[in-house]
């Protein structure tokens, strides 16, 4: 395979090349030419742009990025807020910081450029508390863009007020959660709600908020540079534009990789991440992060593609692939996953809370080799409800990993379960 | 710093009550919250010390037990486990002569596991206060823990 065939840079096309320290360099490479363009166009038409150019949310829903943008626009109330969601905790994923130390002024323009767009006056980027560097990148960006003009009152003379405030979290991953993100900055402790209502029509202070992830702003000066339809042209159908990923795990070249929508796993993993140290054999893959689904080697052919994705009941959220080779343990693997969210687990709602223990004290009966055949019915149920039942995507996603390895690798519960088994139901 | 200080820097209003709670701690000898502190936040805020309470116990970089001058946090999720994470931990256990979830006897370090630190790429990693340290072998952990040494002299 020819390894750069997936490669696009896009959003990384300047990392290395400038000093992200300096707006002059950012500026000499074509930056803010976006946000001027956006200021002589209307909201309307910018939307417009955005939703031919499929856009959708990088933070793991996937969610189109002008339809959340039209919402927050048509929403009544005011003021109304723009948020970044930069708390990046997913393990597994580093792509956000990437992008704001090593291009904090391309983010900085994607957000000017939307809140321009949807009329809205007042920003927040909330880093998480781990990322210092980041955050004084993103501080320093955003002194250098007040005193070009491109934040504070009337933005180029175009009429336009708007700035940008640094919010730095304090360590919790539930917080990458719309609502609980939207606590924390009101100074609570970040706990998750129901929804609806959403934050397009009710998120800080109960105004309309559009929140999105990092990779998804950065992607906005791209979208007005060369409108809507020609960025369409990127990617497959169902999937448009370049796809940050984050190749960790068992490889020997792990880092930060842009491609276009449609590259296979396989080619990701072997391609761009040189293959397995020692050419060992890929036992497990997991997509997206602790959160997401765990799949075998066979199925490395599988394209980036949402569409695809859903056909297989998979899905890559935010985009990490972690490899994990032939000497890993998949039972204890499991345990380090739900253990995370046990840790994270913000304790509001049952079946998360005190679900995620009784799942950790089962996997144990099946590490120890003492299981038997009714504990697997029992966390068959277990996950079942805690995916159904808990309030937020926290919980309701924490169990993908067993379910999967449960369809992939049902051998690794099955030769666990203790042999005196019928004698025990 | 005292609490007020701290307070005055950020602001009274509680959106910015936890930025104001870090960059205090981070002046304490032992990195923490005192039930004092909580209660003069509350005072000052004019929030409920239960709120400030829950905020300052909910988040896991801010403390209210005492902890060490430098906190070495060493990321135990999947990517860096499957990197010999666990090696790391063994390494900085032995050579600082405490276990995980401790202080050091001279109240230099405090051991603890953290979340991915966003350095999966460099698996696997730990961090310092604001430094981010990857592809750990034994001889990088020494030096680090030299490092530090060093600047607690100073
Ligand atoms: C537990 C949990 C953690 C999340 N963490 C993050 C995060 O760190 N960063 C992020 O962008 N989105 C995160 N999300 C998704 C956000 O709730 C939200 O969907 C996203 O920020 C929307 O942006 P997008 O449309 O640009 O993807 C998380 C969701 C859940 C349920
Ligand atoms: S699912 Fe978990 S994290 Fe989400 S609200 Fe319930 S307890 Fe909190
Ligand atoms: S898993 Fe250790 S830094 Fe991400």
């Amino acid at each position: 395979m020819n390894k750069n065939a997936c490669v696009r840079k896009l959003l990384t096309k300047r990392f290395g090349e400038i000093n992200p320290g300096s707006i002059d360099d950012y500026i000499s490479r074509g930056g803010y030419d976006s946000l001027r363009k956006a200021l002589a166009m209307s909201g309307g038409d910018i939307i417009n742009e955005i939703k031919n150019s499929g856009l959708k949310g990088r933070g793991g829903a996937a969610f189109p990025t002008g339809l959340k943008m039209q919402a927050v626009k048509e929403a009544g109330g005011s003021p109304k807020y723009i948020i970044c969601n930069a708390d990046e905790g997913e393990p597994g994923n580093f792509k956000d910081r990437y992008l704001m130390e090593n291009d904090p002024h391309q983010l900085i323009e994607g957000i000017i450029i939307c809140a321009y767009a949807t009329g809205i006056k007042h920003g927040y980027i909330f880093i998480r508390g781990e990322y210092a560097r980041a955050a004084a990148m993103v501080e320093k960006a955003l002194e250098q863009a007040r005193i070009r003009g491109f934040l504070g009152d009337n933005i180029l003379d175009a009429g336009f007020d708007f700035d940008i405030d640094v919010y730095t979290g304090a360590g919790s991953y539930v917080c990458g959660e719309e609502f609980a993100l939207l606590v924390t900055i009101e100074g609570k402790s970040g706990r998750a709600t129901y929804k609806p209502p959403f934050p397009t029509t009710c998120g800080l202070y109960n105004k309309p908020t559009q929140i999105n992830n990092v990779e998804t702003f950065c992607n906005i000066p791209h979208i007005i540079e060369m409108g809507g339809a020609e960025f369409s042209k990127i990617g497959t159908d169902s999937s448009k534009g370049t796809k940050l990923v984050c190749l960790s795990g068992n490889v020997v070249r792990p880092g930060l990789y842009e491609v276009v929508f449609g590259t296979s796993i396989k080619d990701i993993i072997y391609g761009l991440g040189g293959g397995i140290p020692n050419n060992r054999e890929i036992k497990m893959i997991q997509l997206g992060g602790a959160s997401g689904p765990v799949i075998p080697s066979d199925m490395s052919d599988l394209p980036l593609d949402y569409a695809s994705m859903r056909e297989n009941d998979l899905n890559f959220g935010s985009g990490a692939i972690i490899v994990m080779d032939e000497r890993i343990n998949v039972l204890d693997i499991l345990k380090r996953i739900i253990g995370f969210f046990h840790h994270e687990s913000c304790g509001k709602c049952t079946p998360c809370r005190e679900g995620l223990a009784q799942t950790l004290i089962l996997l144990d009966r099946f590490i120890e080799g003492v299981a038997v055949e009714k504990d697997l019915a029992l966390l068959g149920i277990l996950i079942e409800t805690m995916s159904e039942a808990s309030i937020c995507g926290l919980g309701q996603a924490a169990p993908t990993a067993i379910k999967k390895v449960l369809q992939y690798f049902p051998e690794e519960f099955q030769s666990r379960i203790h042999a005196t088994d019928s004698a025990a139901v | 710093m005292q609490v007020k200080e701290a307070l005055e820097k950020f602001g009274r209003t509680p959106d910015k009550l936890i930025g104001a709670m870090l960059a205090y701690q981070k002046t304490t000898p032992c990195n923490y919250l005192t039930q004092e502190d909580i209660r003069e936040f509350a005072k000052e805020t004019g929030l409920p010390e239960s709120r400030v309470h829950s905020v300052a116990s909910f988040y896991s970089l801010l403390s209210t037990k005492p902890r060490g001058k430098y906190i070495i946090q060493v990321c135990h999720d999947v990517p860096c486990y499957v990197n010999n994470s666990t090696n790391v931990v063994i390494e900085l256990e032995q050579r600082l002569k405490t276990k995980m979830g401790q202080t050091t006897d001279d109240g230099l370090f405090s051991l603890e596991y953290s979340s991915c630190l966003g350095c999966c790429d460099k698996a696997p990693a730990m961090q310092i206060g604001d430094n981010l340290y990857g592809n750990l072998t034994a001889e990088k952990i020494s030096s680090v823990l030299a490092e530090h040494r060093r600047k607690s002299h100073e």
